[in-house]
């Protein structure tokens, strides 16, 4: 046999490791854009969560069909890529089917599960293409899904869909051909699924089945090489990311807002309070809060890369169902094609951040962050723990602390706290009034 | 707190009124209700007066962290000066604020919301309820305040308190995890919304008025205000009145 295919192989396989490796290192620095943040304490329980949140994917369960078929095409991803590893390693050493010997009947049961799996999968893409095209879930209509965001969706379950249908024909060919007695392929147990689509092919002679056969292994390889570049470029890129983004989920109650340490140290010498290390030069500091994405903590960008944008967070956000331009996914999106944006033009050796853009202004605009509640249904809902109200706190921050530019209503909140300690503007010595009353009536 | 601390008393829980329980005009009923509660039941409690503050939550929410630090600053040196070690308060935005985000800045208390204080009574049996009160058999929903549920994870206590009112509890579509907001946190209710198609309080008046309940109770002088502005704006307030947990138990128990 020639080696030809063999030699085709490692080098379409270290291509495309060298690609992905290109990508990866892009997407990696493009996170770390943002600022330092230390996210180690409990490690046990990150593990926990990310078993359960990832692995598990616990909170895809809350709405319950679209979790049943995600789960389909997550359990197929996992197991069928085992079937991957013999795909390799037959590309490689010239063989074919691998481990059939090594594991007789078990192989076949193997095959058998895979290919259950891979109709699963082919259903459910079909399905998630329905509701996404036919049935139109308004969560996928919304503003920011139009033009590349669906195109991107579509595309994903398309690919699906064809990669599925090369490993059923690969199979139900390989089968006739070793039901022929063709020496190079192995008689399986019946494999029940691609049998069915054996009928199509039976009428081909021998070489049009080996073309067919060989064609699909290739396309099937080289389509999950092809994807695995592609979600480097896409909102899929979640199968990833999701792992590590749940480890670092924000594990502190969801009410609570991250203090700014370069705040208390001013608030404390205004007061007068006596200041730990007086004597050390006041900590370097950049801004208050966010403008750009560099102003983000690097958990925050990681959050947007993982962001597939389902939009469970949009369809449960108070702001966005009253009819309020706030999207929390688009949050998340317009941090990520910032972060996009800004790689791009570093590595293009433009000037990056020092575009004459940044993320508040020219891709988020004040009326959004300010419809936010801060009811965190955005991030209760998020299935793979992201916060996108960290995102919109820091920007607010940006917006009163650098700009003075919040509301009119709002300064006259802060004005009123300022000079009779309450947002409303009654006078400080009235605050025990309340207590005539009880007093009154007790005395009765 | 200053009288009791001057006479050598320390109680053993300090009342966090807060700025709607001290000012607004329909909270003070609930700042009464619940202080005749604590003075029924006995229990040895504070509260600071004019030397309260804001929390400095709407300030933090709204991005001014300097404001809200002075705040904050300011009232855990009033509560570390009378070294309170527990705090209840009538607001979730105040408890959320005292229990999460003071003890980064050195303010360490026990802090739990009136619906827990209340239930942990009921359930010592320190709030002996009459039942057969004006609730008894009526149908009652619960609105979940964010700053409560989904911030702090307390969902069971403000329903065991109501439960214990001998009343029919019913849900709303979205509860729990999945309540919606009243449309106030975050600093809205110191400011118009932004142009919608509706506004938030109305959404969820709505979603209370379909479980035909005929009171819907709250834990939060803010979301107290934006349902009851609601239930105005639906001219419904013949029919259902809008009450918070702590008016509730006093008026069982007829005081």
């Amino acid at each position: 046999m020639s080696i030809l295919p063999q030699l085709a192989f490692v080098l379409i396989l270290g291509a495309a490791g060298l690609i992905l490796r290109k990508r990866i290192l892009f997407l990696k620095r493009n996170i770390l854009l943002g600022k330092d943040e230390t996210r180690n304490d409990q490690p046990n329980e990150r593990w926990k969560t990310m078993f359960l949140v990832a692995f598990g994917q616990q909170k895809m369960f809350k709405r319950i069909i679209p979790a049943f078929l995600h789960f389909l095409i997550y359990v197929g991803f996992l197991v069928i890529n085992l079937e991957v590893l013999e795909f390799v390693l037959d590309g490689i050493l010239g063989t074919h089917r691998l481990f059939a010997p090594l594991l007789g009947g078990a192989y076949t049961v193997a095959i058998n599960i895979f290919e259950f799996l891979a109709v699963a999968v082919l259903v459910s893409c079909v399905a998630f293409l329905i509701r996404r095209n036919v049935m139109q879930v308004e969560r996928f209509t919304k503003p920011e899904m139009k033009g590349w965001p669906a195109m991107d969706a579509n595309l994903i379950l398309v690919i699906e869909i064809i990669l599925m249908f090369a490993i059923l024909t690969m199979n139900a060919t390989d089968q006739i051909l070793a039901s022929r007695g063709d020496e190079h392929y192995l008689a399986l147990g019946p494999l029940f699924f691609s049998r069915i689509l054996q009928p199509i092919f039976m009428g081909l002679s021998d070489g049009a089945l080996v073309f067919i056969e060989r064609f699909a292994w290739w396309f099937h390889i080289i389509g999950i090489l092809a994807f695995a570049v592609y979600v480097t470029y896409s909102k899929h890129l979640h199968i990833f990311l999701a792992f590590p983004n749940t480890w670092y989920s924000n594990l502190k109650a969801k009410g609570e807002i991250q203090n700014m340490p370069e705040v208390t140290q001013e608030v404390n010498m205004m007061l007068g309070i006596p200041v730990e290390n007086p004597s050390a030069p006041p900590a370097e500091i950049g801004r208050f809060g966010a403008k750009d994405v560099n102003d983000l903590s690097w958990i925050n960008i990681l959050n947007a890369y993982s962001c597939t944008e389902c939009g469970r967070c949009t369809s449960e956000c108070p702001a966005n169902l009253t009819g309020k331009k706030l999207s929390p996914r688009k949050i998340m999106m317009d941090v990520r094609d910032r972060a996009e944006e800004v790689g791009k033009s570093i590595d293009a050796g433009g000037p990056g951040l020092e575009d004459g853009k940044s993320l508040l202004g020219d891709y988020i605009s004040k009326e959004e962050i300010n419809a936010c509640t801060t009811c965190n249904a955005c991030v209760e809902a998020c299935p793979v723990n992201i916060d996108p109200l960290s995102i919109i706190l820091q920007l607010r921050r940006y917006v009163a602390m650098e700009e003075s530019g919040t509301p009119a209503q709002w300064n006259a909140m802060f004005q009123n706290m300022e000079t009779s300690f309450s947002p409303w503007k009654f006078s400080p010595s009235d605050r025990f009034n309340w207590s005539e009353k009880v007093k009154e009536e007790e005395m009765k | 707190m200053a009288e009791m601390a001057a006479n050598g008393q320390s109680p053993e829980v300090l009342f966090w009124v807060g700025c709607a329980g001290s000012f607004d005009e329909r909270y003070k009923a609930v700042t009464q209700a619940f202080v005749k509660i604590l003075n029924k039941v006995g229990v040895s409690f504070a509260v600071l007066g004019p030397e309260e503050t804001c929390t400095g939550d709407p300030a933090r929410r709204a991005g001014n962290e300097f404001l809200f630090q002075m705040q904050a600053v300011a009232n855990i040196q009033v509560m570390n000066g009378y070294e309170v070690k527990k705090v209840v308060t009538a607001c979730p935005h105040c408890f959320n604020t005292i229990k999460n985000e003071y003890p980064a800045l050195g303010g360490n208390y026990e802090v739990i919301h009136h619906s827990q204080f209340l239930q942990q009574l009921i359930n010592e049996g320190k709030v002996r309820l009459l039942g057969g009160g004006e609730f008894k058999g009526k149908k009652i929903t619960f609105h979940d305040s964010c700053y409560l549920g989904r911030a702090n994870n307390v969902y069971e206590a403000p329903r065991e308190v109501i439960k214990a009112l001998d009343v029919e509890l019913v849900e709303m579509k979205r509860c729990r995890t999945k309540g919606l907001c009243c449309g106030a946190g975050g600093a809205q209710m110191f400011k118009e919304p932004e142009a919608g198609k509706k506004d938030i309080n109305i959404e969820r008046t709505e979603e209370a008025l379909a479980t035909g309940a005929q009171a819907i109770a709250v834990g939060c002088p803010f979301c107290l205000t934006m349902m009851t502005d609601g239930i105005k704006n639906k001219e419904k307030e013949a029919e259902v009145k809008v009450y918070d947990l702590a008016e509730m138990i006093a008026k069982d128990m007829g005081i």
